[in-house]
């Protein structure tokens, strides 16, 4: 197969999960509005009795781009099951293309949907005063880049086993939900118990929400390239399954 | 020179054999049916064919490519069009088209132009901006062959292709496969259940029936292969005990107060069956149709449509009162 073919193959797909995501206006504003509510409740709740050494708000704030991520990257495997349902998938699985470049085109699309919708919550961070400044911004896109390639990837990976979209909401809450309450997003991770601490290690969002920190608030517990180079490391294990989940496929 | 050709072809689910042991050729240009009950394996064989199903054994090359070992080159090759709806209602009509297009590497100049004449000919270009959910049933089904068409492939799968469409409609969209045929010596297999389509669209009809081709050829040639001719009486105490056992007679249905009979000969029989069946409100008799090739090698009536199923189901409800 020519690159040219498989160029035009990611386009074909990265082009139809963008127009279906501007039509769903529903889905975007909840993923924006949703990071919000839970940062005004958490930033005003939590944050009386916090102590983070910092302020509070912007502690939590790259935690909720970080959940931005998570939650609009798996969610994207829903489009997968949906697309099985309505036969859509047999569209494109009967196109001579392979299943690596329908892989990869459907999670750039998914990337590409995951990144409007921080890039929205990022405007809404830098007009409330949040830190972010001209030179850490393209640091931090970089982190949430990395983050949504793997977590998009791990909701593919979902989809591609699963028959219903119920069955999917299901699976990947147990997955999006211990993803976002371990990676720190809302607490420092330093005081947890040493056998949750080993589970937090696991969870690719605790490096990048780490990475976020480190770069905005200065605080962080490793540096930005070895968070950037532990998430690429998820990202290039999860893209691997991806693919194998892909070839596996059956209609 | 043969496009399509099967040997042994065999798909079986666990206990279910769907597909047995189908062999057969397809020429190139040829309007190819496969005629045959919902279940009867149609759909299969043409999913393996199309390599979206592997078959359990025997053998298929499409364009000269094994379906097993090269599935690629053979879906390069081939346009399909689903029986259920596999567009994505969410995009407009252009936008599937396009996204078809791109995926078959279709030359990205003649993109915008192959969409245009693809729509034109099912008449959907002024409605190409449309969202397909904004579609009927048989606009979506127009548009999804022409989106099969636009990759100008070899061999076009059409699966069940006029099923829930309204009669000018389904004549309209005969017409313009006719021409992909005949203009663009595109190779069209198509599968269905409606005698009218099979008898008048196909150039060769199989007829299959629990998986296998219980015939095979042109439908004048089938319709040919029934001897004799058909009685039909109406009648509300028919003696057709006595009726089967008269020696002209090869076969006897029966449907309500109706009966089909199979005779040989009936201007000169119809006089001694007309003796034995009793009380007789009505007669007719009428050379072979292709209803009745179909009947004769499945043993049933096919049912053509949704709509004449629940007219049956409707008529069996009122017998049993």
């Amino acid at each position: 197969m020519s690159a040219r073919k498989i160029a035009k193959g990611i386009y074909a797909l990265w082009y139809r999960e963008f127009k279906v995501f501007l039509r769903e206006r529903s889905r975007i504003i909840s993923s924006i509005f949703l990071p919000l509510l839970w940062f005004v409740i958490f930033g005003e709740g939590i944050g009386t009795i916090a102590n983070v050494g910092a302020d509070y708000n912007a502690f939590i704030f790259p935690g909720f781009l970080a959940m931005t991520i998570i939650f609009s990257s798996l969610f994207n495997g829903a489009y997968l099951v949906w697309d099985r349902k309505i036969d859509f998938l047999k569209e494109v699985l009967v196109a001579p293309l392979s299943r690596t470049t329908t892989f990869v085109g459907k999670a750039l699309g998914g990337v590409t949907d995951a990144m409007l919708q921080a890039c929205i919550l990022l405007v809404v961070g830098i007009a409330i005063g949040m830190p972010f400044t001209f030179f850490n911004v393209p640091l931090v896109l970089v982190m949430l880049i990395a983050l949504a390639i793997g977590l998009v990837s791990l909701g593919l990976i979902i989809g591609s086993f699963m028959e219903s979209p119920e069955g999917f909401g299901l699976v990947s809450s147990f997955a999006v939900y211990p993803l976002f309450l371990l990676s720190g997003a809302l607490y420092p991770l330093d005081k947890l118990p040493a056998w949750m601490k080993v589970v937090t290690h696991l969870d690719p969002a605790t490096y990048a929400v780490d990475g976020l920190r480190s770069v905005t608030i200065h605080a962080s517990s490793l540096p930005f390239v070895t968070d950037l180079v532990i998430v690429l490391a998820f990202d290039v294990v999860l893209i691997a399954v991806g693919t194998w989940a892909f070839n596996r496929m059956k209609l | 020179m043969e496009t399509i050709s099967v040997r042994k072809l065999t798909k079986r689910y666990g206990k279910l054999l769907a597909v047995d042991g189908i062999s057969l050729d397809i020429r190139k240009g040829e309007i190819f049916g496969l005629l045959g009950p919902n279940g009867a394996g149609k759909s299969t064989t043409l999913l393996m064919l199309s390599t979206l199903l592997a078959p359990t054994s025997g053998s298929a090359t499409v364009n000269g490519h094994d379906i097993r070992t090269e599935p690629a080159a053979v879906r390069d090759s081939i346009g399909m069009v689903f029986q259920d709806p596999s567009s994505d209602e969410l995009l407009t009509a252009y936008e599937n088209l396009k996204l078809h297009a791109l995926m078959y590497d279709v030359p990205l100049r003649e993109i915008d132009r192959r969409i245009d004449d693809a729509l034109g000919l099912v008449d959907l270009r002024g409605r190409k901006n449309d969202q397909v959910k904004k579609y009927s049933g048989g606009m979506r089904r127009r548009m999804e062959i022409a989106r099969g068409l636009l990759h100008e492939p070899a061999v076009l799968f059409l699966d069940e292709p006029t099923i829930g469409l309204d009669p000018q409609t389904r004549k309209h969209i005969w017409e313009y496969i006719r021409g992909l045929a005949s203009r663009r010596e595109m190779t069209i297999i198509l599968t269905t259940h409606y005698m009218e389509e099979a008898d008048q669209l196909c150039d060769r009809v199989a007829i299959i029936d629990g998986g296998r081709i219980v015939a095979l050829g042109a439908p004048a040639e089938l319709k040919a292969g029934i001897k004799g001719d058909l009685v039909t009486l109406t009648g509300k105490a028919l003696k057709l005990s006595g009726v089967q056992k008269l020696p002209f007679v090869q076969a006897v249905e029966r449907n309500g107060g109706k009966a089909c009979i199979h005779v040989t000969d009936a201007a000169k029989n119809l006089p001694r069956l007309l003796r034995v069946a009793g009380a007789v409100d009505s007669v007719e008799v009428h050379s072979p149709d292709f209803d009745d090739v179909f009947l004769r090698y499945t043993g049933k009536a096919i049912r053509d449509g949704d709509a004449d199923a629940t007219e049956y189901m409707r008529t069996m409800a009122r017998a049993k009162k």
